[in-house]
């Protein structure tokens, strides 16, 4: 376990002031409610259950300095109603068994306020039950559609980043539009890929389109090219979502399989995340197009908020670390982590949070938003909350790669993502 | 005090040690002591098989993963009630068990382990192949209402602790009655010498084949505890990272001992939990411990116990 | 696409992940067939050959193919060394026990893989192949002119996966050549036989476990310098190779060199061929029991003579 622990730097006038005021009314006060007082004066505790170890592991280090990075900003700005944030980071080793442990440990040991940060989906189903039970808010940052779908509890939020089912419907229209109407999907044989399959293939057809072929394959491949042929002839457009460490070799080999005849392919850059899109054998990708969480290159009109996030975060104009031009971000899912947190802060400050008496106040609070403009605190886009379903919905990017680096050609509006509601949380006890 | 008297004294004396400890432990060891005693039921399951008829399987998660799945779908789909679910976990280890060592006992040595890994794998491939059904990777979460037993809330400290200790005294009296019955002297003399078990009349397959079963029902047991007592039910527990772990547990603790397989995975859980508290490397702390452990206790933390101390231990 | 040229491009591929999987696992064949010991972290072992080579070939500059005869040399070499080491400190003190063997190697891969993740990080990172090229292949279908030529859609292959069947087939050789030719091989066939009657005969028995233990991780890496061109490094990439690697030694039976050769064809066509009649998952699945049921009608391996 390792704390990032900013100090609160606040030296603004409205900061200064409330100190004095709290010092002020302090000394005044009897002596039980000073003790109140001191206790309030503790930081907020924030458990962020990362991918330190595992699978997970190239995500988990990037949600980690985006972590950091806002953690920074929101004690340097005076911390959350006055008291400084404490990030606690315990691994979960990208274990669902684990990240359930993890979870008691944030409630019964650490004195977390809330637990937060989980990305795979399987995580959150394992962890999300004992979040429940042990009452303690859970702010996830998964993109998995476990939450919306009603499966979780009134407990875990999803208020930083677009389910899959809302990404991938708002990707249909421009794909039928401008690729192709015929398209063969080659996803993982995880729920993860059964999500984008039949989410997807309600999308196309409803844009008049087909799914000619669903290709499923099993996450232990290593090899790719023997699938290939399955892919009909009639094909217009491959929709591919692959992920994990053999996915280099699922690019390189479809490449090598087409050769200099290949159809419109359309990804989603979950499957090169953290890779340097440069990389030897991924030449073949030049012209293909992407599903991005937010554009991992900087645009030409570039929005001032992406400019304070890359640089507050440490990240360059090609989504690298600052410090080493080869550690390439996971910039399409880690400002959900930046966002979450701003969130975080503005559902305590709006519940008034004290301390865990006040958790149900928090979710709440939460499920009352609704906007959230573009700014620095959700520098990936504006977004719309729905406090009935505990997931936020936001624009999507669709980049081309060409020359080496990835344009956007379209932004989906945040309507293009709606689908009827599957649950209404709010509606469950506490 | 007899042999035997201590023994009775000794488990007896754990069992009733684990049920106190229950009012006086902070709330996250309370927690992760329910979270061991069923995972110690695994591993108590694996001994059988692997400390006492001496057959190392690589493929232990299969069976793990049928209770689980065998409850989870029941419950999930069939709209089961904890009892029936846990039934029918029950029905799906005894069927794959039984169906697991009927082909797999045709070989011996590393040929079982390779069958049992290989096994193991497809099974782990077929959760995934139902997704549908198992929503593969990310599995089933089942929510409280699905976990009342009795009008019992299994989602409750209080009640997912003596359930979980409930289970673990099943367990270990029922390995230890096995121990002491003629039916586990023979399995001991099968590990030790098969041969001579057979030469003396015994049906060596018959016995190992109700080892395998044995094992395969209690781990599939623990497994439809887990799943109940902690509201999920997913793949990772059919990889074979959850076969090899209660053969790691086993070792730790000692093969062939009743107390080990407990003692084995209450020391790897803190030793990943506390290291992770001192180092972000804490993979590195658990490993050289695990080397170490080889060097100075090649029997297992209660197999050394036994060879210095307390010779009567079963 | 056809039936034909299918079939012919899931068998090319079948001997491609055959020739991977012979890679892999001629290391393990080695250590599993003299010392009888399983080595869990026989994957790391595969592991750190492929992250030793991108460390190796980053570093070299110049053509691809640079880097990559230096990562050929040096990786093995490196890892060959700490596994002999691996096996004086850690191996010879537990005596070579098999179930003490299991947990101390699961230790060793637990510190190789989290040394591994803080220094070469989470990322999976390519390696540049030294060559390659894209070769599409011809098929024949009765035209109208009889029988002739044509290039069907996707039908091809790379002239680097050729390469692999050939290098494999290559490593083999050499390691056939090392054990039936020389006297190291010799020490390391008494050994295998009987230890007890090759320590009476002077053999120094634990120099030559060292050495097998060695030979055995630096066969492992150099398969994994190999590879990694048409895989990627990775700090968890060792998993899947120790199990296959170990399944084919076992199917093949037990210190048969001819019989892992045999077990690594049959394992990486059925594969292939089984996956164009069924969905992948399902080819996955039934291809795994086929395996298995192998070895449950003839325990003994493909060539072994009696397994224990």
């Amino acid at each position: 376990m390792t704390k990032i622990s900013t100090k609160q730097t606040g030296t603004t006038r409205r900061g200064a002031l409330k100190t004095l005021a709290a010092g002020a009314a302090a000394t005044s006060l009897p002596l039980w409610a000073r003790y109140a007082q001191a206790q309030t004066s503790e930081p907020i505790r924030v458990g962020f259950q990362m991918h330190r170890t595992g699978i997970g592991a190239a995500y988990g280090r990037w949600y980690d300095r985006t972590t950091e990075a806002a953690a920074r900003l929101i004690n340097e700005a005076g911390g959350i109603n006055g008291r400084p944030l404490e990030i606690v980071v315990e691994d979960d080793g990208t274990d669902p068994k684990r990240g359930a442990e993890v979870v008691e440990k944030f409630a019964t040991q650490h004195n977390c306020d809330v637990g937060y940060g989980t990305l795979f989906s399987h995580v959150v189903a394992g962890s999300a039950p004992r979040a429940g039970e042990l009452k303690l808010p859970y702010f996830v940052v998964s993109e998995g559609h476990h939450v919306a779908s009603g499966a979780l509890n009134r407990y875990t939020v999803q208020p930083g980043i677009t389910d899959v089912k809302s990404q991938v419907q708002a990707m249909a229209p421009f794909v039928a539009s401008n690729l192709g109407k015929k398209v063969t999907m080659i996803f993982p044989d995880y729920a993860f890929g059964h999500d984008h399959r039949d989410f997807f293939s309600a999308a196309i057809e409803a844009q008049g389109g087909e799914v000619v072929a669903k290709l499923a394959i099993p996450p232990t491949e290593t090899s790719f090219t023997k699938y290939f042929p399955k892919i009909p002839r009639e094909t217009e457009v491959i929709y591919h979502v692959m992920v994990g460490p053999a996915v280099l070799t699922f690019v390189k080999e479809m490449g090598e399989f087409f050769g200099p005849s290949r159809p419109e392919i359309f990804g989603f850059i979950d499957s090169l995340e953290a890779v340097d899109i440069s990389s030897p054998g991924l030449e073949f990708l030049e012209g293909t197009y992407f599903w991005e969480g937010m554009p991992r290159y900087a645009q030409a009109e570039q929005s001032p908020y992406d400019k304070f996030y890359r640089e507050h975060v440490g990240v360059d104009d090609k989504g690298a670390s600052l410090s080493d031009a080869k550690d390439v971000s996971t910039y399409a899912h880690m400002f959900g982590c930046w966002e979450t947190l701003f969130v975080i802060k503005a559902g305590m400050e709006a519940a008034g949070y004290q301390g865990p008496q006040d958790r149900p106040a928090l979710i709440e609070a939460v499920e009352a938003m609704t906007e959230m403009p573009y700014s620095n605190e959700h520098p990936q886009g504006a977004k719309v909350f729905n406090g009935k379903t505990h997931q936020v919905f936001g624009p999507q990017y669709i980049s081309k790669l060409e020359g080496g680096m990835l344009k956007v050609q379209h932004t989906t509006s945040i309507e293009d993502g709606y689908y009827p509601d599957e649950v209404d949380y709010t509606k469950m006890s506490f | 005090m007899s042999d035997r008297a201590k023994v009775l004294a000794l488990h007896g004396g754990l069992l009733v040690l684990l049920f106190a400890l229950q009012f006086v432990l902070p709330a996250y060891h309370h927690g992760n002591l329910a979270r061991i005693m069923v995972l110690a039921s695994f591993a108590v399951g694996y001994n059988v098989m692997f400390g006492y008829a001496g057959l190392l399987s690589l493929g232990h998660a299969l069976f793990f993963a049928a209770g689980m799945y065998g409850m989870g779908l029941a419950v999930q789909h069939g709209g089961a009630a904890p009892v029936p679910g846990l039934l029918a976990g029950i029905a799906a280890a005894l069927a794959v068990s039984l169906a697991v060592g009927l082909l797999a006992l045709r070989t011996a040595g590393v040929g079982f382990m390779i069958v049992t890994l290989m096994f193991a794998q497809a099974g782990y491939l077929t959760i995934l192949y139902f997704g549908t059904y198992t929503r593969g990777d990310e599995g089933l979460v089942l929510q409280q209402a699905q976990r009342v037993l009795w009008g019992i809330d299994l989602t409750q400290p209080g009640t997912r602790y003596f359930a979980a200790l409930l289970l673990f005294a099943v367990c270990v009296l029922a390995t230890l009655a096995m121990v002491r019955a003629p039916f586990g002297k023979v399995l001991i003399a099968i590990r030790e010498n098969e041969e001579r078990a057979r030469m003396l009349g015994y049906d060596v397959f018959r016995y190992k084949l109700a080892a395998v079963v044995i094992s395969g029902v209690i781990s599939g047991l623990a497994g439809a505890v887990y799943g109940l007592l902690f509201g999920y039910v997913g793949a990772t527990f059919a990889s074979v990272q959850y076969s090899i772990f209660p053969l790691l547990w086993v070792l730790l603790g000692g093969a062939g001992t009743v107390l080990g397989p407990f003692v084995g995975t209450l020391f790897m859980f803190y030793l990943i939990d506390l290291s992770s508290a001192v180092t972000s490397a804490y993979m590195l702390v658990a490993g050289v411990a695990l080397v170490l452990l080889t060097l100075f206790a090649p029997q297992g933390l209660v197999g050394e116990i036994r060879d210095r101390i307390w010779r009567w231990l079963p | 696409m056809d039936f034909g040229p299918y079939l012919m491009l899931a068998s090319l591929e079948g001997a491609v992940t055959a020739a991977v999987l012979a890679l892999t696992a001629i290391g393990l064949s080695l250590v599993f067939g003299v010392m009888r010991v399983v080595n869990v972290a026989h994957g790391e072992f595969f592991m750190l050959g492929a992250v030793l080579a991108w460390w190796v070939a980053s570093h070299v500059g110049g053509p691809p193919a640079l880097g990559f005869v230096a990562a050929l040399a040096i990786a093995p070499l490196a890892v060959g060394g700490l596994a002999a080491l691996a096996d004086m400190t850690v191996l010879k003190r537990v005596a070579y026990d098999p179930e003490r063997t299991i947990v101390a190697t699961i230790g060793i891969l637990y510190i190789i893989q989290q040394v591994t993740l803080m220094t070469y990080g989470p990322e999976a990172r390519p390696v540049e192949p030294p060559f390659n090229t894209r070769l599409a292949l011809p098929w024949v279908e009765w035209g109208e002119s009889g029988l002739q030529l044509y290039w069907p859609w996707g039908l091809s292959t790379t002239s680097y996966k050729l390469f692999v069947i050939g290098a494999a087939a290559a490593v083999l050789v050499g390691v056939w050549l090392l054990m039936a030719r020389t006297r190291i091989g010799l020490l390391m066939r008494a050994t295998q036989l009987d230890r007890e009657m090759a320590l009476a005969f002077g053999i120094p028995v634990e120099r030559v476990y060292a050495m097998v233990f060695g030979i055995g991780g630096a066969l492992a890496a150099l398969g994994a310098v190999l590879i990694v061109p048409i895989q990627q490094a990775h700090y968890l990439m060792g998993g899947d190779p120790l199990l296959l690697s170990f399944i084919v030694v076992i199917i093949g039976g037990l210190g048969s060199l001819p019989g892992t050769v045999a077990a690594a064809v049959l394992i990486g066509l059925s594969d292939g061929i089984i996956s164009v009649f069924f969905s992948p998952t399902l080819a996955k699945i039934l291809a795994t029991l086929l395996v298995a049921l192998v070895l449950v009608f003839r325990p003994q391996g493909l060539f072994g003579t009696g397994a224990k």
